[in-house]
């Protein structure tokens, strides 16, 4: 059984302006030890999606439905108080921004500590304990004397190693880490990719990964989500989604990335902008950038179905197998086949 | 929004003289002690002793960590700071240290886009003031006139002209960068120096920033220096490329012998460190992780300031003797390294045969 399954989640916020459906109709699981990817351009319900299942955004003008079943219990049913146990020890999150996520006025020390004893009954020297364990697992140098420092007192790469140490305190079972290393350089980034992937195998955890990177999801995930416009439009092993993608919103995010091959030609950018989530559009919300809609797409809205013959590999498009099927070969051909 | 077919591919136009040419600039910021009588008790050593030049028509791409001093050089080349030391020289005129009206001609020729088109665009001014601001400051026409002009270069961009009076929040993060494009080309200058123009943008419309670019290098015989810390990014759109740490170039060569056989071991490894969007080639190459951080540029390292870092570096040499941005044998690239990389390990890699769709 899945570690966590989410099922149809739904997140709507009243405003002034109308209903803003930023999660509309989400299902994914997420299984033991694995990772698993959401991608999406800015916008598309990515971040939304993961507050809402720790129950971040809870609030008298937000409406959620829908289920996510962790470990036979759904976080959205539970009472507040409960859902604190969870979160922090269970299930903890890593943010993009690790300055902003940091209390500024507070040792790192401090603020690991918090996280140990609000959730176990352990004395300040054992806390302090699990906390240089934490920290030098994550290689910080001279742990004991840092834990004195503050936020500030770290480089940025640093400090994402200080949120990854404070997030798996407690050995959770499901990490969420939301953009964990857009804010840093690729060599930095490069480290922290490398340190979750082995704390990963190291303490089992789950990964739920969020990015916009699709270099980051080829390096690290399992399973990939690609959201477009609060709703799902492909989901399915890394190797289907990179090499047998079944979506155009899939094919236009991997036809626009320069690579060897573009040099000296122009890029195949997605015309257009995403939609506004308070009015999307009628039938595929994707068929006012597509390049392959039809009649049917203006209205209907696609299944998310199953990908004849393979294991767990949905898209949501109307076109038919044949053609995604042509496509995705060209794709392949196009993007990946460079070898510098 | 594609703007331009498949069919105009982008040659690289015939390069022309040299248009601008830094050498050995130096740009130190003081670190003062005190409140009535600063005391300088040390410098940042943003940049320190930079020197290329680029030619007409020309992209010269700039990469590097962020704190590596792209931006401070970016800003010292517009004369938004005054270097410490060294020499600007564009378009044959002397510019480190001009200053009025000479300072304005210069910056009718060379003008910039920035990073985050929601910062570099006053929220209390309609597009139309934004775009035509310079074409006023530089008294090119009549109101009427910078109208026309701006709802011209409105349509150059890829924006609709009647948009002309809507405020920067009325548009998208890619549009808004179009605004800042359009800004910067109002005055036809003859360089752009472009500092992270998409990296604040999604892949799909980075895409369609990237083309606009490339279509108006073609169509106005611009001249780029591109700044961005996106490896792939650089590669499409340089034809060379500057490799930047702490403050120094450390590698300069085209694009092509950069991405195909970087020489300098940092190259190597901001190259290894680049996620490549093809899962088994990602999985299947070893990459090369630097540990540590930047030093800081406060109290650089000794020497070459990589050799704290370096897989190759050797005692005695790399911290005693500082290497020389020189052209070594063999090669047209240039190298500040003792020991370059002779082979690049990742060359050999390919798409593995069983990768073909089923």
């Amino acid at each position: 059984m899945a570690l966590l399954d989410v099922r149809d989640l739904r997140t709507h916020f009243h405003t002034e302006d109308g209903i803003v459906r930023a999660v509309d109709g989400v299902s994914f699981s997420v299984e033991k030890g694995k990772t698993l990817a959401i991608v999406g351009e800015s916008g598309s319900g990515k971040s939304v999606t993961c507050l809402t299942i720790m129950g971040l955004n809870s609030g008298r003008r937000i409406d959620i439905s829908g289920e996510a079943i962790f470990d036979g219990v759904d976080l959205l049913a539970i009472p507040k108080d409960e859902l604190r146990r969870y979160r922090g020890q269970r299930i903890s999150m890593i943010f993009q921004d690790p300055m902003t996520s940091l209390n500024p006025v507070h040792t790192i020390g401090r603020q690991l500590r918090e996280a140990v004893q609000l959730h176990a009954d352990v004395t300040k020297a054992q806390a302090n304990a699990r906390a240089v364990e934490m920290l030098k697992a994550v290689r910080i140098p001279r742990a004991e004397t840092r834990l004195d420092d503050y936020p500030h007192q770290f480089s940025g790469g640093m400090r994402q190693r200080v949120m990854i140490a404070m997030a798996l305190i407690n050995n959770p079972d499901l990490l969420i880490a939301d953009e964990p290393t857009t804010a840093l350089d690729v060599t930095t980034q490069a480290q922290i990719l490398k340190l979750m992937n082995e704390l990963q195998r190291d303490f089992g955890s789950a990964i739920i990964l969020i990015t916009h990177d699709l270099g980051v999801v080829a390096e690290t995930a399992d399973d990939v989500l690609v959201m477009y416009a609060a709703q799902p439009a492909e989901r399915g092993g890394y190797e289907d989604i990179f090499y047998r993608p079944h979506h155009p919103y899939t094919w236009g995010l991997l036809r626009s990335l320069p690579h060897l091959a573009t040099i000296g030609e122009d890029l195949k950018p997605i015309p257009g902008a995403p939609p506004s989530l308070l009015n999307p559009p009628a039938g595929c919300r994707f068929h006012p950038r597509c390049p392959y809609v039809m009649d049917i797409c203006t209205t209907v809205v696609p299944e998310f179905a199953l990908v004849p013959g393979s294991g767990d590999h949905r898209a949501a498009c109307h076109l038919d197998e044949e053609t995604k099927q042509r496509e995705a070969a060209t794709i392949l051909t196009e993007t990946l086949a460079d070898s510098a | 929004m594609a703007t331009t077919t498949s069919e105009e591919t982008t040659r690289p136009a015939p390069l022309g003289e040299e248009l601008l040419r830094v050498e050995n600039l130096e740009k130190y910021f003081p670190i003062t002690r005190g409140i009535i009588f600063q005391k300088e008790i040390a410098k940042v050593r943003a940049v320190d002793g930079v020197s290329f030049s680029v030619r007409r028509g020309e992209t010269l791409g700039i990469v590097g960590e962020s704190g590596c001093g792209k931006s401070t050089m970016a800003r010292c080349i517009m004369r938004l700071l005054d270097p410490t030391g060294g020499k600007i020289t564009f378009d044959g005129q002397d510019i480190t240290r001009i200053k009025g009206n000479d300072l304005m001609r210069v910056r009718r020729e060379l003008m910039m886009v920035f990073q985050d088109p929601y910062a570099s665009l006053n929220p209390r001014k309609r597009v139309g003031y934004i775009v035509g601001e310079a074409l006023q400051v530089h008294k090119q026409g009549t109101p009427k006139e910078i109208k026309s002009r701006v709802q011209e270069l409105l349509d150059v961009v890829g924006l609709n002209p009647e948009h002309y009076n809507r405020f920067p929040h009325e548009f998208s993060g890619g549009q808004r960068q179009r605004i800042g494009v359009a800004r910067a080309l109002a005055i036809r200058p003859k360089m752009i120096i472009c500092d992270e123009p998409v990296s604040a943008l999604d892949v799909s419309v980075q895409a369609q920033i990237l083309n606009l670019l490339k279509r108006l290098q073609r169509d106005f015989d611009l001249t780029y220096v591109f700044i961005a810390h996106d490896l792939d990014v650089v590669r499409h759109i340089s034809q060379r490329v500057a490799v930047m740490y702490l403050g120094k170039v450390v590698e300069l060569g085209t694009a092509r012998d950069l991405y195909e056989h970087p020489k300098h071991p940092y190259s190597g490894a901001l190259l290894s460190a680049v996620p490549i969007p093809n899962p088994r080639r990602a999985r299947a190459r070893v990459p090369v992780v630097l540990e540590g951080d930047v030093p800081s540029p406060i109290n650089p390292p000794s020497a070459c300031r990589f050799h704290p870092r370096c897989p190759r570096f050797q005692p005695g040499t790399c911290d005693t003797i500082e290497p020389l941005l020189e052209r070594k044998e063999g090669s047209d690239s240039e190298v500040a390294c003792h020991f370059p990389l002779e082979t690049w390990p990742m060359s050999d890699l390919r798409l593995p045969a069983d990768s073909t769709p089923r």
